[in-house]
């Protein structure tokens, strides 16, 4: 592979991955902390109703695993590509 | 010790602190200056970013806003926690790569356009400026309440002591002071939250507490106990939805994109090693965040139902249900002499009725009752975080901790603002302008002129606040979010994004959104301008002003991508630009301009 094909096909599987977190970064605040929270709130784990706790607990947790889940793997793919630093 | 002495001592040895690590990290290069000299590791760097980012108004007016909201308050939780998202995902590590100073000096290049550079430098120094106002205001308010000094001596001496170690330290300086004042701040937030929530539920994790059940052996969950306890007086179910959900949607979007386009949290980036550091530095920045973000919602709920059960301390309707005035604790004597608590005893009982008499049906109810109207006739919600540990009883050393802390949130927050400011006034606007050719040495003198002019501007607006200082909020962000936000972004993900189409972009997301802001606001927030009463009724799709820059942001998006195709595509070394910025290899250390 040429080294131009080699950095498309790089930004190709970056975009996936990418598109892949954000997905679930809309998923857990926009579709369970507001859209479907009315329908989650029927459920109930311990104190908290469960569309609440996404909104007030569960999307901030989840979105510092995200970061954390991108950062690694995107490290992986630099790698595989032969793109990374150094 | 009485509270004063110990305020004074706890905040004056934090001062000191931030003082000594200025004098030990003084910055000798322009480079040192902007950047830190970009060894900062990547968890030093979160925590500083989550200093730099934690404002007063998030240490003290957010948990506030959460009490008297509840579950719509989480537009505000998601909407600044989301943006570290977008930043790691769609903008850190690229403009790590570019390895340049400042937002607008990659715009410029991106673009390679000096009108864009312009437009740039304009829509960040407003937003910083806006922003910057709010916190020198803050600082005065927390010095005046603890420190029982006048609200100007006190906005005084925070210019002094910001001048002292931003101007010295540059971003060195400042990045390890803020490191500091994370500390100090985040102490101070969770300790008085981890008592009240021992207190309440048993459980001393404020995160974990929320979602208990109450300590009193009832079994009933905190957060059922406190639906039940505002809904009983006519309020609205704490947990339940108030706001359209088209409304809640956007301004979440307007927020967190506005979190990832303000500049003052881009630059971080800039500092750190290596592209991998930028993507995980965001990482640990929020981990700081959210440290703070997810105690805030246990702190509202727990506030809001020790305020209320402290006033209805009885069965709703009953004799003595209610508080009697003249036994009120001593905090709620405190906050009366500052005007931000005030009650009225309407029906001459000498008792205090707390309850929403704009909710007609439980208005007639509690006429029943001999109830003549809602007595406590301003609660200000800012005051909740500092009321807190006064509440729960906790000792005078945690009272003076959360003014260290409130002080802390505010000065790095408005060092981190005077440094982007000072930033683009010597490096985009002198360095990249008027005078190409100038020295290190006289450039970095620019920036301390420019950063001792800035704090000079602040204080003055902070002590003379335009009076509408919730209002430039909405506009920095949406200023952010509309104008900055799709432009950096473009420039990384669209190849054939030009010139033309950018500018054009900038300009109808910041114009749309101004337009929109001040129609509903006043022309430039002037009282009596407004077009149109800022009522729901009155809003486009029921979209509020301070939504909107989600909307502007797509405007921009469409109108940009339409004038590129129109517009003929951008020459071949900006292609090539974008196809190196997009991959980590070859990353150097970020370079001043050639």
């Amino acid at each position: 592979m040429s080294e131009q094909t080699q950095r498309q096909a790089y930004w190709k599987a970056n975009l996936k991955l990418v598109a892949f977190c954000l997905s679930i970064w809309f998923v857990v605040s926009y579709l369970f902390g507001i859209i479907l929270v009315d329908q989650l709130n029927a459920i109930s784990i311990g104190g908290y109703k469960l569309g609440f706790w996404f909104a007030q607990q569960g999307s901030m947790y989840i979105f510092v695993i995200l970061i954390f889940f991108y950062a690694n793997r995107i490290g992986k793919i630099d790698k595989q590509f032969n793109v990374h630093e150094d | 010790m009485d509270l004063k002495t110990l305020t004074f001592l706890v905040v004056g040895a934090t001062f000191a602190l931030y003082i000594g690590i200025a004098i030990w990290a003084k910055a000798g290069t322009t480079k040192e200056f902007y950047v830190a000299g970009t060894g900062v590791h990547p968890i030093a760097n979160g925590m500083a970013t989550a200093a730099d980012w934690m404002s007063a108004a998030s240490f003290i007016s957010m948990a506030g806003l959460i009490a008297f909201l509840g579950y719509d308050a989480s537009v505000y939780l998601m909407g600044w926690t989301g943006g570290y998202v977008l930043l790691a995902l769609l903008l850190a590590p690229y403009l790590r790569k570019f390895g340049k100073f400042t937002v607008s000096e990659f715009i410029g290049e991106r673009y390679y356009s000096k009108a864009a550079r312009m437009v740039a430098v304009l829509c960040l120094v407003v937003a910083s400026i806006t922003y910057v106002i709010g916190q020198m205001k803050g600082v005065g308010v927390a010095f005046g309440r603890f420190l029982e000094v006048d609200f100007h001596t006190g906005v005084g001496v925070g210019m002094a002591i910001v001048f002292i170690y931003a101007v010295m330290g540059g971003m060195k300086g400042i990045t390890y002071t803020q490191i500091a004042q994370y500390c100090v701040l985040i102490f101070a937030y969770t300790v008085p939250a981890i008592f009240i929530a021992l207190n309440l539920t048993g459980n001393p994790i404020p995160q974990l507490g929320l979602g208990s059940s109450m300590a009193d052996g009832s079994g009933v969950a905190l957060l059922d106990k406190l639906d039940m306890i505002v809904t009983d007086l006519g309020f609205a179910a704490y947990t339940s939805q108030k706001w359209s959900t088209l409304n809640m949607a956007l301004l979440t979007l307007s927020l967190m994109i506005g979190t990832a386009g303000l500049p003052h949290v881009i630059m971080r980036f800039f500092t750190v090693p290596k592209v991998a550091d930028a993507r995980t530095s965001a990482g640990w920045a929020l981990v700081f965040i959210a440290i703070l973000y997810t105690t805030a919602p246990a702190v509202g709920a727990m506030a809001r139902l020790n305020l209320m059960e402290t006033i209805q301390s009885g069965p709703v309707g009953s004799a003595d249900g209610n508080m009697v005035y003249a036994d009120r604790p001593e905090w709620f004597k405190n906050w009366e002499t500052t005007g931000l608590l005030q009650f009225e005893d309407k029906n001459g009982d000498g008792r205090v009725q707390y309850y929403n008499d704009k909710n007609e049906e439980f208005a007639a109810k509690a006429a029943s009752f001999g109830w003549a109207g809602n007595e406590m006739v301003k609660v200000d919600r800012d005051i909740m975080v500092l009321a807190n540990p006064e509440i729960a009883k906790l000792p005078n050393w945690v009272i003076a901790l959360v003014a260290a802390g409130g002080l802390a949130a505010a000065l790095s927050t408005a060092a981190g603002l005077l440094l982007a400011i000072s930033t683009a006034v010597s490096h985009d606007v002198i360095k990249g302008m008027i005078a190409p050719d100038i020295s290190e040495k006289k450039e970095l003198l620019a920036s301390r002129l420019a950063m001792a002019g800035a704090i000079v501007v602040a204080g003055y607006l902070g002590m003379n606040p335009p009076g509408f200082a919730a209002q430039v909020v909405a506009l920095a962000f949406g200023l952010a979010a509309s104008s900055i936000f799709p432009a950096l972004m473009m420039g990384i993900f669209n190849k054939n994004m030009d010139d033309k189409g950018a500018i054009v972009g900038m300009l109808v997301g910041l114009f749309s959104t101004l337009l929109y802001i001040f129609w509903f606001k006043g022309w430039f927030f002037i009282p009596g301008t407004a077009m149109a009463a800022n009522t729901p009724d009155n809003w486009f799709m029921g979209i509020s002003p301070e939504a909107f820059g989600a909307v502007g942001a797509m405007l921009n998006f469409a109108s940009a991508y339409v004038t590129s195709k129109l517009t003929p595509p951008p020459p071949e070394h900006i292609q090539h630009l974008v196809e190196d910025i997009r991959v980590p290899m070859g990353a150097g250390k970020a370079q001043r301009d050639h």
